[in-house]
């Protein structure tokens, strides 16, 4: 790799042992892709993945420590994923007691570092900080130096920025020299198609759904994806932005997916069109009876696979205004055609703290909680991911959370009848 | 016997048993829950590896085409190394991907008394060839035995 003088100067150690351990770091890790250079980062903000103040993460605080203490900060400020608890959350008391004794010991002390490195403000936690309401919503064309893979590949393909799926710690560590290794997604090469996904279904896919089956089929590779347009249209209004952040964060998760394209939506898309695609790219159709194949494949870890469920968690990643409004709207239809007046299992919504301040002043907040359903900022998988959660059986409209804990995935239509008391 | 020769991410020497995985190694769902709770064997969580799910990760060879998976998969990686509760080497039969790579890099640089080897490039007929249980000799220019 080849650095400029005063990157050099860094690695050489002039500007402390520990800033050279964190160019070290980067340049190993450039050099891991043939990187040549590292290019200056150019958004406002950074993101970062870690969160939580687990106590088993304890090398991860003290690396963080080891940064306070030889003062080398980042100047630019953050946000990172969502807290881990939230008194609001159904747990019962053994969940609180495990929780707030043996788990999440070190959150507090975590978030004072966290404060110390950089955090935004005190309620930016959340994996969606590209929404609006939170602020921190790179432009086109912006390096950034971000972690979070729903986050990350929200950036690439909807916002068009570029930021390759960094983990948790070499995202503060680029921002803190203000270079990331010139590589895979930051390069015009890289974010060419190596698949053309043909959308052939005689509905709407659910975005969870699709964005499993392509992740798990492409793995880390970039999809050009055709026919999707038909369903959510060609304009990245709220609620095409909402369907691909959803259908982001399961190629993410599902697979390794940093970027995708969506033919006559997403800017790369819209401005190059199939001069995206690789010669030689392979061929993926989906149609209904993909779709149905993944999700009858998914495995079911339930001891009882008949349980009632006891907890359902939709909002992950986090949930738009719109959604929040949306389901508020779905779930009054249904209990009213149900003839229910409450919520038959336990559900808790998630959703930004700063997009939560909002919904709670618009007229939806308080007919939502007449339902019954709770709202939340929590990390639904943080929570879930525990022995004793692990035992639950939780249901979910995420293919993320299902992917990492014992929650089951059903559809958001599945989801709405379950909790509204439609399945009977 | 069978050598493949790999490019060699961070550096070691190591012989061990080889654990195998032909599908993506989606390291926090793998390792979160075993270190989270004190798993000394450190058995695989990910309930949709059925070739891993339940068996001990700790001391092996790992061997995988690739990570998947969230981007805490770097740093879960690195605490595994930390807390001396990591796989002997990894052996990436793909071009290791940014996760792996981040948390390889992260244990050589910042982990003291700590070595993991890792090895990729080590192309798709390594992971036909290699099953569980094989005996694997990491050599430090990237050449790999399977016995």
């Amino acid at each position: 790799m080849i650095l400029t003088a005063k990157q050099q100067d860094i690695l050489d150690g002039k500007s402390g042992e520990t800033l050279a351990k964190v160019m070290k770091t980067l340049v190993m890790y450039g050099e891991a892709f043939e990187a040549e250079k590292l290019v200056p980062i150019t958004s406002k903000y950074n993101h970062l993945v870690t969160s939580f103040g687990l106590k088993v993460m304890s090398p991860v605080y003290d690396l963080m420590q080891k940064l306070l203490d030889a003062g080398v900060c980042s100047e630019q400020k953050f946000s990172v994923d969502p807290r881990p608890l939230d008194d609001n959350v159904p747990a019962n008391f053994l969940q609180n007691f495990v929780f707030k004794n043996f788990m999440y010991t070190k959150q507090d002390f975590y978030e004072n570092q966290l404060k110390e490195l950089g955090l935004m403000d005190e309620n930016a936690f959340t994996c969606t900080c590209y929404m609006d309401e939170v602020g921190n919503k790179p432009k086109k064309g912006d390096v950034l130096s971000w972690a979070e893979s729903s986050a990350v590949v929200y950036a690439n393909s909807v916002l068009g920025a570029r930021c390759n799926r960094n983990s948790g710690i070499i995202d503060i560590m680029g921002s803190i020299v203000g270079y990331v290794p010139y590589f895979g997604l930051l390069t015009d090469e890289g974010r060419k198609a190596t698949w053309v996904i043909k959308v052939q279904t005689t509905k709407k896919p659910e975005a969870q759904l699709l964005g499993s089956a392509i992740g798990m089929k492409v793995m880390e590779d970039v999809p050009y994806v055709v026919g999707l347009d038909r369903w959510i249209g060609q304009e990245l209004n709220d609620s095409a932005c909402a369907y691909l952040k959803d259908f982001g964060a399961a190629t993410a998760s599902n697979g390794a997916v940093g970027l995708y394209h969506i033919e006559n939506l997403t800017p790369e898309a819209k401005e190059s069109g199939k001069d995206l695609i690789k010669e030689g790219a392979k061929e993926y159709i989906i149609d209904d009876a993909e779709l149905q194949r993944v999700k009858d494949n998914y495995p079911v870890v339930w001891k009882n696979k008949d349980a009632k469920p006891k907890v359902c968690f939709v909002g992950c990643p986090h949930l738009s205004l719109e959604q929040l409004k949306t389901w508020t709207v779905n779930i009054e239809r249904e209990l009213k055609q149900n003839q229910k007046e409450k919520i038959v299992i336990p559900t808790v919504l998630t959703a930004a703290p700063k997009v939560l301040e909002q919904f709670k002043n618009t007229q939806y907040y308080a007919r939502l909680q007449k339902t019954g359903v709770i709202t939340s900022y929590i990390c639904p998988l943080m929570y879930m991911n525990n022995p004793l959660c692990k035992k639950m059986p939780v249901i979910t409209s995420s293919n993320k959370l299902r992917t990492y804990t014992s929650a089951r995935y059903y559809t958001d239509e599945e989801i709405l009848r379950a909790i509204t008391g439609g399945n009977k | 016997m069978k050598q493949f020769k790999g490019r060699v991410v961070t550096p070691g020497e190591v012989t061990c048993e080889a654990v195998v995985t032909t599908q993506g190694f989606n390291t926090l769902a793998s390792l979160q829950m075993a270190l989270q709770f004190g798993d000394k064997k450190v058995k695989c969580g990910d309930q949709n590896n059925q070739e891993l799910y339940g068996k001990s990760l700790v001391g092996k060879a790992l061997c995988l085409p690739q990570t998947i998976g969230s981007t805490t998969g770097g740093l879960v990686l690195y605490c595994a190394c930390a807390m001396q509760r990591n796989p002997a080497c990894m052996l990436f039969a793909n071009h290791i991907d940014s996760l792996a790579a981040a948390g390889a890099v992260l244990a050589d640089v910042w982990v003291d008394n700590v070595t993991m080897p890792v090895i990729d490039c080590l192309g798709e007929e390594f992971l036909n060839y290699v099953k569980d249980g094989m005996k694997i000799t990491v050599k430090e220019n990237g050449i790999v035995e399977v016995e």
